[in-house]
């Protein structure tokens, strides 16, 4: 039980930043807070996939000298490549060493990219509504809200009343 | 015939690139009109971006319909099965083709609204987001690669929340409501790309079309099964299933008109495909725990989509909030079509994506023109606005017939092949809520109907005109397109029957 608890601590941290996450995204009344939550939750992520591109004992996915063939000479790296591309995914039988699968790490590459993205565009919504309506409590906004549309109805129905008499 | 006469008459590079260049144009494009010094050019340059994809986009559907599998696998920048691929078949075809076609008659309609509704030193910038979001959403809808659709999906929502933040210039509350928007669609498109990484944990691929090759022999495999339950959550988060449409109506209301109108025809229903190509082609429905999913889940909120918002689309005083209520309550009907599961159940689905786009797009169309000459979108501020603006109004009136689902319109003719498949599937009584649904719809659309035509205007002292001539010709396209649809089904059901038997995995084209 407990064997199998600790050989997954790294994914049971995953989860549990990826709830916190969660949790503050849905629950902060405060902008920034609501954005820090959500910047968490795809941290995590980035972390998940990380985690499944690693192998216990695997290398950087580099092709070291025991596995690179020796007969191409000089011109190795794109003999490699060519290698590779020839012997397709059966190369993997035969490879020395461990190499850890670098995809994963590409892949949130471009995810930090899109958070990125989408941490700017959040934040500079947040200095728009805080030029707009003077605060960046959810609460607060929603209640001004209401208040200028009950102030709105009024004046239509002020309107009606003018137009009828 | 057409199609035909465009397949010849094409060049060579243009065959072959076709499903690439119906992203690249615009994404190519998006820039130059940041550049762009004034507003008229960039609208100009972003006409001509919309209908050079456009016009990809039905080659495609030609080359699509006249290849043997109905299949085109594009494998981006030649890397053969190691690289991205797009891969376009009958269903995704049928999607480029309505989402390049709204974005073309969208943009044709959107100057006057444009002037109206941004500042002018920001119309380029303003182009440039709507460019970026189009080419997003072609980009969903051609990719056949798991991670390339999230990408896709983040280009197109942050350009989303964007526009919808440019309505604050009229109302202050887009802010608030892009910012809502954004918490939810970041936190959809990540529990997609969750989902995506439990699958390639498991298949080792992202590639869609092996993914779905690989996975019949992982039957039972737990994280399979919980990354397609990441998938379908973050999906439908972002096609506005219920209960997951809240950021919806806020988004729809506040922002300018034209996004409005573009957004209720596209954004949507790029989403459900997405779902239905997860759902069908990926995963499939014989997998037993899809099937539950199916009978259990997607049906009975498909169901209570239909019901619950209609009846809140009816309470609504504001039309544009009234309208977005009713597009979460259509939503519901192509998710009931889906979760019949059977070709005739998706065709369906596909059918009702397609016509409501028509619908939606044509109401928001002509409520944008409405917006132009007065400011005011509540039902009260529409009374007796079919006398001073005929031609607007009886285009409106015909799309809300439509939406109804009254016979000799488009909306009929979906409502009416849903009503045969969940016949044909025995959930008869799944048939009583969809006529109870559009009943209700009687109620909302005719209440604005009767306001319309028969009050007379609230207050006599405020002019309206007719819209402008640029917004009534696509608006009267639409509108004739309803009508059109409604009499002679053939070519959207052909659309649907194939795109259906494409993400089934059927022989197409039969």
């Amino acid at each position: 039980m407990w064997e199998f608890i600790l050989d997954r601590a790294g994914y049971w941290a995953i989860i549990g930043l990826m709830m916190i996450g969660l949790f503050i995204a849905f629950s902060a009344e405060n902008l920034i807070k609501r954005l820090v939550g959500l910047s968490l939750f795809m941290t995590t992520i980035c972390l998940f996939y990380v985690t499944l591109g690693k192998i216990t004992g695997g290398t950087a996915p580099i092709l070291l000298k025991a596995d690179m063939p020796s007969h191409y000479g000089s011109h190795a790296a794109e003999a490699a490549d060519a290698h590779l591309a020839a012997a397709g995914s059966e190369r993997f039988a035969d490879l020395v060493y461990t190499y850890s699968n670098p995809l994963p790490h590409v892949l949130m590459l471009t995810a930090i990219v899109v958070g990125v993205a989408t941490l700017s565009v959040g934040l500079a919504l947040i200095v728009r509504i805080r030029e707009a309506y003077g605060t960046i409590e959810a609460d607060d906004i929603r209640a001004m809200d209401i208040e200028a549309a009950i102030a709105q109805e009024a004046e239509a129905e002020k309107d009606l009343n003018e137009a009828a008499v | 015939m057409i199609l035909e006469l465009l397949l010849t008459s094409a060049p060579d590079w243009a065959i072959r690139h076709a499903a690439m260049l119906i992203v690249v144009v615009p994404l190519v494009m998006a820039p130059i009109l940041a550049l762009s010094p004034s507003g008229r050019l960039a609208w100009f340059l972003a006409l001509l971006a919309t209908a050079a994809s456009t016009y990809f986009a039905i080659l495609t559907l030609g080359i699509v319909q006249s290849t043997p599998g109905g299949i085109i696998e594009y494998w981006i920048g030649n890397w053969y099965l190691i690289g991205i691929e797009f891969r376009v078949d009958a269903l995704n075809a049928m999607i480029l083709l309505i989402v390049s076609g709204m974005a073309f008659l969208a943009t044709v309609f959107a100057w006057p609204t444009i002037l109206a509704d941004v500042e002018k030193q920001k119309i380029s910038l303003f182009l440039c987001a709507f460019l970026l979001c189009f080419a997003g959403l072609c980009g969903v809808a051609g990719t056949g690669d798991a991670f390339n659709l999230f990408v896709f999906l983040e280009i197109s929502s942050l350009s989303t929340y964007v526009l919808v933040a440019m309505g604050a210039r009229n109302d202050r509350r887009a802010l608030p409501a892009a910012f809502d928007y954004l918490i939810m669609g970041t936190l959809a498109a990540s529990f997609y790309i969750i989902g995506v990484g439990f699958l390639y944990a498991a298949t080792g691929t992202l590639n869609m079309a092996e993914m779905a090759a690989q996975l019949p022999a992982l039957a039972g495999n737990r994280s399979v099964q919980v990354g397609f339950a990441f998938i379908v959550v973050g999906l439908g988060l972002k096609a506005a299933m219920w209960p997951l449409h809240q950021w919806l109506p806020n988004a729809y209301s506040y922002s300018p008109s034209f996004v409005t109108m573009f957004l209720a025809a596209t954004a949507t229903k790029v989403a459900l495909y997405a779902l239905i190509r997860w759902l069908f082609t990926i995963f499939s429905p014989d997998y037993p725990f899809e099937q539950a999913i199916f009978t259990w889940v997607l049906a009975p909120l498909g169901i209570a989509a239909m019901v619950i918002c209609s009846f809140q689309a009816v309470f609504q005083t504001d039309v544009r909030r009234m309208l977005a209520y009713s597009s979460v309550a259509q939503v519901g009907y192509m998710i009931l079509g889906i979760s019949v599961a059977t070709a005739a159940g998706v065709s369906a689905g596909l059918l009702h994506l397609f016509n409501h786009s028509l619908i939606k797009g044509a109401l928001f169309m002509a409520l944008a023109g409405v917006c132009l000459t007065y400011k005011g979108t509540t039902v009260r501020d529409f009374a007796g606005l079919g006398r001073t603006a005929p031609l607007t109004m009886s285009a409106f009136a015909i799309a809300g017939l439509s939406l109804i689902g009254v016979p000799l319109t488009a909306g009929f003719m979906s409502k009416l092949q849903l009503g045969y498949a969940l016949f044909d599937h025995g959930w008869w009584w799944a048939v009583l809520f969809v006529v109870f649904s559009s009943f209700l719809a009687v109620f909302y659309v005719g209440r604005l109907l009767q306001a319309i035509f028969f009050e007379a205007p609230a207050s006599p002292g405020r002019h309206r005109k007719e819209a402008p001539l640029i917004v009534l010709v696509p608006l009267w396209v639409l509108a004739l397109a309803n009508i059109y649809f409604g009499i002679d089904a053939s070519f959207p059901v052909g659309l649907a029957n194939d795109g259906a038997a494409a993400a089934l995995g059927l022989e197409a084209f039969q």
